[in-house]
């Protein structure tokens, strides 16, 4: 278990020590049992004593009982201790990744996240319980039970110092031999299922160039290499359980031939005799145990440093704590701003980007795909923040707000919008959390999705599946804009969130804009023209770079990307 | 010492005996090695009861009664553990040939299943794909295979040699002392009482864990996703606080689950203690009153040690191994799904003219492809393929309730270029599903260059068509291997080709490896603009008479588009295309523009005479440049 893990135990601390103890416990009553019956064989029947044999029968009893209440208790411990760890990790996780920056996000992908905080989490938990009972029990036993077995007879007991390194080493052998086998054939089984996934996915795909059969084929390698690597192995571990049978049976007939000889010579007694057979199975067992719980160990250790990386992971973005509060105006500036995804100055995203906006002023940004206008929006809410120069809101830099305020005053519909499962109106508070019917009424009828949520059975209570699925691209979009309004924002962004609504709605939206959002400065990324041409100022993007800034009539005249956009979507109208 | 252990609410198949009898046919092709393992494991479980017999003689025969004896005649004794240690060792051998080969058999018969499972899918009908999740799908291959991964190579056998072992041992004790057996039987009831009791609980508290599990990696998912939505709203708070109430909800199931999971192996295992000490005691009153001696006691107390492990094992691997049986059951349902229909008897074979000008079939790659459909009086005809598409009367359903496409009719004559508008849900695609017969058609008939696609083969038909879907599907792979996909024969200049085709070429030149650049999983590390011109690149590369374009340019911006324009016409030149648009600046030079509604289709014409018509066609058109 790694060091940074260990304070979110500490809630549960007083269970953590607890199950090891009474695991303790537990193991010293069970050692002492066989013990007691030996005294029982050797006292109670040699001295024909059936009070002792009863005293003695009921204290053994009484021990198995406590034994078993010990047992019972570590283990209800260890599940209180895992899954209170668990959930304190898994909470930490989320905040840490609620705290991150999309850069930190892109850095690990969504998928991987999402990995670390289940699978990842439910490993590091089954095996945080298991240390807590099983690494305390195995060692426990094996010194106990060795421990006793000397203290009856200390020459027969060397039977155990032979046999036990023995299997110790064999064990190792089998351990370090297996691991990484099972960790290539774990690979093997990631790439069998990624490639199911992806024949899934594309499905019709496959099915449009009859590549059944290439398929097939691509799937049966992958099946083969699973079989093959699993077979090899399996083939190592499997030579665990026989070898441990030959281990105890051997401990069994040497015992047998040197105990039995001792009895004979009157240096041991019967019950003695019987109570180290008792103990070969306990001590092997245990050291069984030792091997299993390496190897889990080990395996756990991947999803712990996984879930390390994700929590000592800096945050790109920082919060301002003693930021400004309150935008002054809704003007945006950008000052001679460059940025990089890698943060690398070779591969520069946005080159020398100089552009101001003032408060109120609605903008639309046009150009090709891969041109930077979506990163250059979202350096406004500082989803990224700029390799070099500065980004102003309202005079200030966006770095002297808190991210919160910055936030709370930009509104941004994304281009990849997402709804959550919810209803409607759920969705669309998260724009306002307290916001009256009236309100949300208002905001769709402007964003054009009032009518059609009102064609639902349910209305604003339609159940959303994640994702929102059961909407079509249109209309989650009105309802993101919708969404977007209801911030009541300062400045307002849209990033190609109209590119599923057709044109007649689409101008529809644009025209609530103008009536309604008179005083907030908008700004549209879009790909038809028409969306923008009404703009006070038209931002011309190309190759990271602003290629030109004008109203519609002053582009057409002078710029040549401008006009090229704008014939090829005019061809053919008279 | 297994690490198998059921996790998660029980779910019984259905039909226990039908799914076991489709397992042993998979066994079967080992039946040698089957019976090897049945015997191998009766030996080895045998061999552990009966060794453990030998302390009653060896106490009783050798060692009490040459206690004090100068010079002990230990030749019996020597005899006696020389045969205790051939049976140890048989078994011990035992136990390493039934695990070494139930490995061989698991791992062969699992691939088996997989591959069986794979190519079944393969042919089923997209309707099956449309009615279930990829993630329902997907758990066929890790939980359902995994599970009987698990019951072959470790629950069975452990199942049979546990109980062998725990009959072997209880015959055992009868043979020692019914009378101890006695006491013997009245804890058996005892821990099978404790094992029911505990694992019924165990099951119902594991299902309740596993929905909050389910609730709360569902909100986990779902908040990543949208991370950035959560940060432009500044949602992190209350996010976070929901995420903590579904997360404590959790804890506490988790808890309960697993502190009854945890709790059944040391309750089982002291309850056999209990056990011990009462045989311990009861074993010495019976010993000093004469009725017994130490040799049987010996035996009998390793043998109480020896049950516990047993009883409580095969428990957990009956409720594992229902469990695997149910996974099995789901898997022989996909197998057993009806595959998709292909009557057609009409294929797609290579061409030549001979001399007489009349058309035959060839091996050699010519270029040139003709339907080959059987004559009912012997021989076929050989149908030139031209392109030609003819939708008449067509009504389609996906459901049987709900009608995407009403009667409708219309051709698309070799070569042309056939437009479909409308907005979403109008039965566009439905239209693209039908030519290619992911579906088939209700009423009404589709004929390929005069031929009833139904009597053509699927295989051949797909062949003479291409498709640029909405959401361009990439595949894990080389740049290369992902045009190529189209046409599996093309060299790698015929791939550069229809990359330039495409206008991909550029931007694939650019990529660290070029051609050679691995894409991830779909292709994340391209810009879906790039994605859809590989996409053109592999309907490119394909070279079919008939090209369907889905949305293809719609993540492309209209200036790119521009640019890729030219290569596009070069593509669709001499072929007939049908193109599904939602901008309808890059449907406007088609032959014919189809404006649909509600499955049915209201205008149709060229861009000029719908624009006269002045009808929906005009208003969609003109609302891109009206603005207010």
């Amino acid at each position: 278990m790694n060091k940074k893990l260990i304070p979110y135990l500490d809630k549960y601390k007083i269970y953590a020590i607890g199950a090891p103890i009474a695991v303790t416990i537990e193991v010293i009553l069970e050692i002492l049992i066989p013990y007691l019956m030996s005294k029982i064989i050797d006292v109670g029947i040699y001295n024909n004593d059936m009070n002792y044999v009863l005293k003695m029968g009921g204290l053994m009893l009484i021990m198995a009982l406590l034994s078993l209440i010990c047992g019972a208790v570590a283990g209800r411990f260890a599940a209180v201790a895992g899954m209170g760890f668990a959930k304190e990790v898994r909470q930490a996780l989320f905040c840490k990744v609620q705290e991150f920056s999309s850069t930190n996000v892109d850095k690990y992908s969504t998928a991987s996240l999402v990995t670390r905080l289940t699978t990842d989490i439910t490993n590091t938990q089954n095996v945080l319980m298991m240390m807590l009972r099983m690494l305390v029990r195995a060692p426990v036993m094996l010194i106990c039970a060795t421990g006793i077995a000397i203290y009856i007879n200390a020459r027969l007991s060397l039977v155990f110092f032979a046999v036990i390194p023995f299997m110790a080493i064999a064990l190792y052998f089998i351990m370090t031999r297996a691991f990484p086998r099972f960790q290539k054939m774990l690979k093997k089984y990631d790439a069998l299922n990624s490639r199911v996934q992806e024949n899934l996915i594309a499905i019709r795909v496959v099915k449009a160039y009859v590549r059944e059969g290439y398929e097939n084929e691509k799937f049966r390698e992958a099946a083969d290499n699973l079989r093959r690597t699993q077979m090899s192995a399996e083939k190592v571990v499997v030579a665990t359980m026989p070898l441990m049978q030959f281990a105890m049976y051997g401990c069994m007939i040497a015992i047998s031939w040197f105990g039995g000889n001792m009895i004979i010579r009157g240096s041991m007694l019967t019950g003695e005799f019987m109570s180290f057979i008792s103990y070969v199975t306990q001590i092997l067992i245990s050291l069984m145990m030792v091997g299993m719980i390496y190897v889990n160990i080990v395996i756990s250790k991947a999803s712990i440093s996984r879930i390390v990386e994700v929590l000592d992971e800096e945050i790109d973005i920082k919060d301002n704590d003693k930021g400004l509060d309150e935008l002054k105006d809704a003007s945006v500036v950008f000052d001679n701003v460059y940025f990089s995804y890698a943060k690398d100055k070779d591969n520069l995203t946005l080159k020398d980007i100089n552009l101001k906006i003032e408060a109120g002023e609605t903008v639309g940004i046009i150009g090709g795909t891969g041109s930077g206008k979506t990163t250059l929006v979202q350096l406004i809410t500082r989803l990224y923040d700029v390799l070099s120069g500065r980004v102003l809101v309202g005079g200030k830099d966006v770095r002297d707000y808190s991210l919160k305020a910055l936030r709370d005053s930009v509104s941004v519909v994304l281009q990849n919008n997402v709804l959550f499962s919810g209803t409607i109106k759920e969705n669309l508070k998260w724009g306002k959390q307290d916001a009256t019917d009236e309100e949300i009424i208002e905001a769709c009828k402007a964003a054009q999705a009032h009518d059609f949520i009102m064609s639902f059975p349910d209305g604003y209570e339609t159940y959303l599946e994640q994702g929102g699925v059961n909407l079509s691209g249109g209309q989650k979009q009105r309802i993101c804009i919708a969404r977007a309004l209801l911030k009541n924002p300062k400045i307002i962004i849209l990033d190609d969130s109209t590119s599923a609504v057709d044109t007649a709605t689409d101008s529809k939206i644009r025209e609530a804009f103008a009536k309604h959002l008179k005083d907030t400065t908008t700004i549209i990324i879009a790909q038809r023209i028409a969306s923008v041409r009404d703009a006070d100022k038209i931002i011309v993007m190309n190759e990271g770079k602003i290629d030109a800034i004008g109203t519609h009539e002053e582009l057409l005249e002078t710029n040549c990307i401008y006009r090229e956009v704008y014939q090829s979507q005019q061809e053919g109208v008279a | 010492m297994s690490k198998f252990r059921t996790k998660g609410p029980i779910k019984k198949p259905k039909d226990t005996k039908r799914t076991l009898k489709r397992l042993l046919d998979y066994l079967l092709d080992y039946k040698l090695q089957l019976v090897l393992v049945v015997i191998s494991i009766i030996v080895s479980s045998m061999a552990g009861v009966a060794g453990t017999y030998f302390l009653k003689p060896l106490i009783n025969r050798y060692i009490i009664p040459a206690i004090g004896l100068r010079n002990p005649d230990l030749s019996g004794f020597i005899i006696m553990l020389l045969l205790m240690g051939a049976i140890y060792v048989l078994g011990a051998l035992s136990t390493y040939t039934y695990n070494r080969l139930m490995i061989n058999i698991a791992a062969s018969t699992l691939y088996k299943v997989r591959e069986e499972l794979f190519t079944k899918m393969q042919k089923l009908p997209l309707r099956y794909y449309d009615s279930r999740t990829h993630g329902e799908l997907m758990s066929h291959y890790t939980n359902d295979v995994d599970t009987l991964r698990h019951m072959m190579s470790q629950g069975v056998p452990q199942l049979i040699s546990g109980l062998i072992t725990v009959v072997g041992v209880f015959g055992m004790m009868l043979v020692l002392s019914p009378l101890l057996t006695l006491v013997v039987i009245g804890m058996i009831f005892i821990m099978m009482f404790t094992v029911a009791k505990i694992g019924k609980k165990t099951a119902a508290y594991f299902k309740r864990q596993q929905d909050e599990l389910g609730k709360v990696n569902g909100y986990i998912e779902e908040m990543i996703e949208g991370q950035k939505v959560v940060k432009v709203f500044s949602h992190e708070e209350v996010v976070i606080r929901d995420f903590g109430k579904l997360n404590e909800k959790l804890r506490r199931e988790a808890t309960n689950a697993n502190t009854f999971a945890n709790i059944l192996t040391p309750i089982m295992d002291n309850l056999s203690y209990v056990l011990y000490a009462i045989i311990s005691a009861l074993g010495a009153a019976t010993v000093i009153t004469g009725r017994s001696d130490i040799g049987t006691i010996a035996a009998f107390l390793q043998y109480t040690r020896m049950f516990a492990q047993p009883i409580t094992h095969v428990s957990q691997l009956f409720n594992a191994i229902v469990n695997a049986l149910a996974g099995a059951e789901r898997i022989f349902n996909l197998i057993d799904e009806e595959e998709e229909l292909d009557e057609g008897s009409v294929t797609l074979v290579n061409i030549e003219k001979n001399l007489e000008g009349d058309l035959i079939e060839t091996d050699k790659c010519t270029g040139f492809w003709a339907w080959k459909r059987p004559k009912e009086e012997g021989g076929s005809e050989y149908i030139k393929l031209k392109g030609d598409v003819r939708f008449k009367g067509v009504t389609f359903s996906y459901d049987g309730v709900k009608t995407v496409l009403d009667d409708v009719s219309f051709y698309a004559k070799p070569g042309q270029k056939i437009a479909l508008v409308g907005s979403t849900g109008a039965g566009k695609t439905t239209i693209t599903n039908l030519i290619n017969r992911f579906y088939d058609v209700g009423e009404g008939e589709i004929t390929y260059d005069g031929i009833p696609i139904r009597d053509i083969k699927k295989a051949d038909l797909r062949r003479s068509l291409a498709m640029v879907l909405q959401d361009t599907h990439l595949f894990s792979g080389s740049v290369m291997d992902n045009i190529r996909y189209g046409n599996l024969n093309a060299t790698d200049e015929e791939v550069v080709e229809a990359a330039k085709l495409a206008n991909a070429h550029y931007f694939i030149s650019h990529l660290p490896e070029g051609y050679d650049t691995v894409l991830t999983a779909d292709g994340t590390m391209l810009s879906q603009g790039q994605r859809q011109l590989l996409a053109i690149a592999r309907a490119a590369v394909a070279n079919p008479p008939v090209l369907i374009l889905d949305e293809a340019t719609s993540s492309i911006d209209t200036r790119t588009e521009a640019l890729i324009e030219k290569g596009m016409d070069r593509l669709m030149e001499g072929r007939t295309v049908f193109i599904i648009a939602h901008r309808l600046s890059t449907v406007r030079n088609s032959d014919a523009i189809l404006v649909l509604e509600n499955g049915r289709i209201i205008e149709r014409g060229n861009h000029d005479e719908l624009i006269a018509l002045e009808g929906k066609y005009y208003q969609l058109y003109t609302g891109l440049f009206e603005l207010s």
